[in-house]
């Protein structure tokens, strides 16, 4: 896992806002965005629902990729993940 | 002289005798796991037989949750959540006189469904529209919407739909919808990796 100081220093290829859409919103536009991006690539996601920082975790482990960890802004999480090959 | 070259014979022959039933016990061990990796799939098989709007709500979040996770999800749909399938703006000929009175009685759609607790005479089914809306969890026609996009297979009960006396021509347009008895179920459960009742 990485610190906040390293995830707000990571070359995002795609950022993901859900903050409009409640569970399981989120981990659906995840999933649509992960397919614009490349093997190894870093994608961030918005959400202000508190559940989607524990349900993409559980997807990045079920899909392979890397979850990097989450940081918390006011009022809502940034969680990057990156990409890998499946 | 001849005395020592026996032994080893004998030694080797054992050995082979060994490594032989080694080999049948590998091939078994083998045929098992086959049977077991076939055997459970990463699939979600859902038996929805409750007609609340709550239990139809559940069903569809945790259908598109599990979608979204890549994992194959079959809803067997039966008795009275059939209603949830029903198409307000569809009817069917042809019926007697008890099947016009349970499609009278019944939810007519997805719209009209009642809630199991606080339903307040439609006030609570109200109240949870808005709350939804406000919180912008997905309304039940844009969760169908998404399921259908997702791929979710919709399989509905045959000996149901006769009881309740529901026609194929009344029911919603949804891509992966199919007609089919409870032995459908219980073999795709039986394949699922994970299996609920609602």
């Amino acid at each position: 896992m990485m610190t906040t100081e390293e995830l707000k220093k990571l070359d995002v290829a795609k950022s993901v806002d859900a903050r409009g859409t409640a569970c399981p919103g989120p981990l659906l536009e995840a999933k649509k965005a992960l397919s614009t991006i490349e093997e190894g690539e870093v994608m961030e996601i918005l959400s202000a629902d508190e559940g989607t920082k524990v349900d993409i975790p559980k997807w990045c482990n079920k899909q392979g990729h890397d979850y990097l960890g989450t940081v918390e802004e006011n009022g809502y999480y940034k969680i990057y993940m990156r990409k890998n090959e499946i | 002289m001849h005395k020592l070259y026996i032994k080893p014979i004998i030694m080797q022959e054992e050995l082979q005798l060994q490594i032989q039933q080694l080999q049948q016990q590998v091939d078994k061990l083998q045929k098992k796991v086959t049977k077991l990796q076939d055997g459970r799939k990463d699939q979600l098989s859902i038996a929805c037989v409750s007609g609340d709007l709550d239990k139809i709500l559940a069903t569809m979040i945790i259908s598109i949750a599990a979608a979204a996770m890549d994992t194959k999800v079959k809803i067997f749909f039966s008795f009275w959540a059939l209603s949830a399938l029903r198409d307000k703006k569809k009817s069917a000929k042809g019926k007697d006189f008890i099947s016009k009175m349970f499609g009278i009685m019944l939810p007519k759609g997805k719209d009209k469904l009642k809630l199991s607790n606080m339903n307040m005479a439609g006030m609570g089914p109200m109240m949870i529209k808005y709350l939804m809306k406000k919180q912008n969890v997905l309304s039940l026609d844009e969760m169908f919407k998404t399921a259908g996009e997702l791929g979710i297979e919709i399989i509905v009960c045959e000996m149901s739909m006769g009881l309740m006396g529901f026609k194929k021509e009344e029911l919603i347009d949804y891509p992966h919808l199919s007609f089919a008895g409870a032995a459908t179920f219980v073999t795709d459960a039986g394949e699922s990796a994970a299996q609920l009742f609602i």
